[in-house]
C-alpha cells in the first residue's frame, strides 16, 4: 500500500490526517507523562487535583524513597534490593534460554529427524498454555530442588518456561539459513559443534538480539511466576512494585508510586528506545508466524 | 548423519556417539518439556479430580471440583467478566489497530517515530501499567479531580470504584497496552499487499472507501486471524493487571479465571477447585491455539 497520491501535501485531508495522528500520539503518551511529572512534585499538589499539571515545586523526593527508602511489604528497603534481584534473575534465565534456543534451532533445522516438527509443535504450545496449569506442581518441584522462595528458583523457572521462544526464533531463522553450506562443511570433516561454532553463529546476530532482548522483556516483565514462587527477599521488582503501592498503610504517596513505576519500567523501556526494531520484530516473529 | 557413517565403517563407540550428538544435543529440552509442561499439566488435570485443599491429596472423587467449580459465584463473575473483557478487549483492539495502521500507512513523515510511541507499552509490565491507571481513574486524585478542578464541578467518573463499571477499566488499560502491537501486525499485513492491484483498481475508478473495503480488508484476514489468536490468549490469559488495576475487587467485580484459579488455590486453600479452573482456562486456550499452530506448522512443510 502506501500509495495514495500525494500531489500537494498541505490538502485539508492531510491535515486531518496528522491531527488524528498527533491525537492518537498524546493518547499513548499521557499514562508516561502522568508518571512522570507527577513522580516528580510533593505529594499535596498531586492531592489538590494537580495530577495533570507540571510540577511546581520540582522535586526528587519521591525518587530517592521509591529507591532506599519507601516501605515496600513489611520492610522500609526502598524499591533497590528487589531491582537488584531482577537483574541478577534476568541475565542467566536470558542467557540460558538463548544458548539452548540457538542450539536447538540448529538441530530442527539442520539436523532434522522424522518427527522433528510434532516436536517443535509441542514445544511451541508449551509458550502458549496458561501458567496457572503449572503453578502447583511447580511450586512442589521447586521444593523437591530446594530452590523454594529464591532467586535461583526463578532463574530456573524463567528458563524452562523461555526455551520454547527462543528454540522458535532460531528455527525460523536457521530455516532460511542455506543447508549447502552445512553439507559441505561436514563433507569437509567438520563435526556438529564446529560447524554451529564457525558457520551458523557468526550469522546469528541479528536473531540473538531479538531472542536476547524477547527473553529480557518478558522475564523483567513477569508478575505471575515472581508472586507465586518468590519469597520476601527474593521478589523480582514488579511484586514489590505491587506490593509498594496496594499494602501501604496510612497516606498513599501517590509520587513516591509514579517514581517506583518508572524504574520497574525503566530497563525495558530503555531496550525498546535503543533497538526497538528488534523488539518488534520479535514480537511479529512470535505472533504473526506462530 | 549419514556422511560420516559412510565415511566411517567402522562404527566405533566414538562414532556413533558422533552421529547421535544432535539428539544429545535437543534431549534436555525433550525431558523439561516431557516433565515440566505435559507432566505438570498432567498433574494439575489429575488434581483437579482429588479434593486437594491446601496440599495436594490424591484421594479421586470424580467430577465434583467441577460441578462445584460452577455452583460458585465468584466463578460466575470471572467467567461473565472474561467474556465482556474478551469481546471488547479483542473488538477495539482491532479496530483501533487497523485504524492506525491504515492511518499511518498513507505516506506518513516520521513513520517510525509515530510508530514507535503507538507501540511503546507493550514494553511495559502490566503492573507498571496497572499502577499508572488505577491512579489515573482514581476520582480522588485522577481525570475526575482534574476536570473538576478545571471547572466542571459535576463531571464524575468512577468507573473503577463502581462495581457494575469496574471491568471495562479493565479494558481501557489493556486496550491502551496492546493497541500499538496490534496496529503493528496490520501495518506489516498492508505493507503486503500488491500495490498493481490498488493501482488497477483506482485506474477504474474505485474510490478509496470501496478500495480499503473491497480489496485491502479481505486481503488482511491473515493478520486478523493472527491478532485474534494473540489478543484471545492474552486475555484468557490476564492476571496482573487485574491485580494491579483493581485487585480484582470492587468486591470481586473484577474477577477473572486467572485470579480466581490464584486465590482459590494459594489464599482460600481449595487446591482442588483451583486446579479445576486451571484445566478450563488451559482447555479454552487449546481451542484456540491447537489449530491456529496445526495450519501454521502444515504450511510450512
Amino acid at each position: 500500500m502506501a500509495d495514495a497520491p500525494a500531489k500537494s501535501s498541505f490538502s485539508l485531508g492531510r491535515v486531518v490526517l496528522y491531527t488524528l495522528l498527533f491525537f492518537f500520539c498524546i493518547y499513548y503518551l499521557l499514562p508516561l507523562y502522568v508518571m512522570l511529572v507527577n513522580s516528580l512534585k510533593p505529594l499535596s499538589e498531586i492531592t489538590a487535583g494537580g495530577m495533570m499539571a507540571l510540577p511546581k515545586d520540582w522535586t526528587v523526593a519521591p525518587w530517592l524513597s521509591a529507591w532506599s527508602s519507601a516501605q515496600v511489604g513489611v520492610e522500609a528497603t526502598g524499591l533497590r534490593p528487589y531491582f537488584l534481584n531482577s537483574i541478577i534473575m534476568v541475565v542467566p534465565a536470558v542467557a540460558l534460554s538463548t544458548i539452548v534456543g540457538a542450539l536447538n534451532g540448529y538441530v530442527l533445522t539442520k539436523w532434522t529427524f522424522p518427527g522433528a516438527t510434532i516436536l517443535f509443535g509441542l514445544l511451541l504450545f508449551g509458550c502458549f498454555i496458561p501458567f496457572q496449569m503449572v503453578l502447583i506442581p511447580m511450586a512442589r518441584m521447586l521444593g523437591l530442588m530446594g530452590l523454594a522462595g529464591s532467586v535461583p528458583g526463578l532463574i530456573f523457572v524463567h528458563f524452562v518456561y523461555g526455551i520454547g521462544f527462543s528454540t522458535l526464533y532460531f528455527r525460523n531463522y536457521y530455516a532460511a539459513f542455506p543447508t549447502e553450506l552445512v553439507r559441505a562443511a561436514q563433507i569437509d570433516g567438520a563435526g556438529f559443534f564446529r560447524i554451529f561454532w564457525r558457520i551458523l553463529l557468526p550469522s546469528s546476530g541479528p536473531i540473538a538480539v531479538v531472542c536476547i532482548i524477547w527473553q529480557f522483556t518478558n522475564i523483567w516483565n513477569d508478575f505471575l511466576f515472581g508472586a507465586s514462587f518468590s519469597d520476601f527477599d527474593s521478589q523480582p521488582m514488579t511484586v514489590a512494585l505491587n506490593n509498594l503501592v496496594q499494602s501501604s498503610t496510612g497516606v498513599k504517596e501517590y509520587n513516591v508510586h509514579f517514581a517506583g513505576a518508572i524504574m520497574a519500567a525503566l530497563p525495558t523501556l530503555l531496550v525498546y528506545i535503543v533497538a526497538g526494531r528488534y523488539f518488534v520484530r520479535g514480537l511479529m516473529a512470535g505472533s504473526v508466524k506462530g | 548423519m549419514s556422511i560420516s557413517e559412510t565415511a566411517n565403517p567402522r562404527g566405533s563407540v566414538v562414532d556413533r556417539l558422533r552421529d547421535a550428538l544432535p539428539k544429545i544435543v535437543l534431549s534436555p529440552t525433550v525431558a523439561i518439556v516431557a516433565i515440566f509442561v505435559y507432566g505438570f499439566i498432567l498433574f494439575t488435570l489429575y488434581l483437579s479430580f482429588t479434593n486437594s485443599r491446601i496440599l495436594p491429596s490424591f484421594e479421586w472423587i470424580g467430577w465434583q471440583n467441577y460441578e462445584n467449580l460452577f455452583r460458585i459465584r465468584a466463578w460466575d463473575t470471572a467467567v461473565s467478566n472474561l467474556v465482556i473483557f474478551g469481546v471488547l478487549y479483542i473488538t477495539i483492539c482491532c479496530a483501533l489497530g487497523l485504524l492506525l495502521a491504515i492511518l499511518l500507512d498513507q505516506r506518513i513523515r516520521a513513520e517510525g517515530f509515530i510508530r514507535t510511541i503507538y507501540l511503546y507499552p507493550m514494553a511495559l509490565s502490566f503492573i507498571v501499567t496497572g499502577v499508572a491507571w488505577k491512579w489515573f481513574l482514581d476520582p480522588g486524585i485522577g481525570i475526575e479531580a482534574v476536570v473538576r478542578g478545571w471547572g466542571w464541578t459535576t463531571f464524575e467518573f468512577n468507573w473503577i470504584k463502581d462495581s457494575q463499571m469496574a471491568i471495562y477499566t479493565i479494558v481501557i488499560a489493556a486496550v491502551w497496552q496492546t493497541s500499538g502491537f496490534v496496529m503493528a501486525m496490520f501495518l506489516a499485513g498492508l505493507r503486503g499487499i500488491d500495490n498493481e492491484i490498488l493501482k488497477a483498481a483506482q485506474i477504474d475508478g474505485a474510490s478509496t472507501l470501496a478500495l480499503y473495503r473491497r480489496i485491502v480488508i479481505p486481503q488482511l484476514r491473515p493478520a486478523f486471524m493472527s491478532a485474534f489468536v494473540v489478543l484471545a490468549h492474552m486475555a484468557i490469559k490476564s492476571y496482573d493487571l487485574v491485580i494491579a488495576l483493581t485487585g480484582g475487587g470492587p468486591g470481586t467485580a473484577t474477577e477473572l479465571p486467572a485470579t480466581f484459579m490464584y486465590s482459590y488455590t494459594f489464599t482460600r486453600n481449595q487446591m482442588g477447585i483451583g486446579a479445576a479452573s486451571a484445566v478450563i482456562m488451559l482447555m479454552t486456550i487449546a481451542a484456540i491455539i491447537v489449530p491456529y499452530l496445526w495450519s501454521e506448522l502444515r504450511e510450512k512443510k
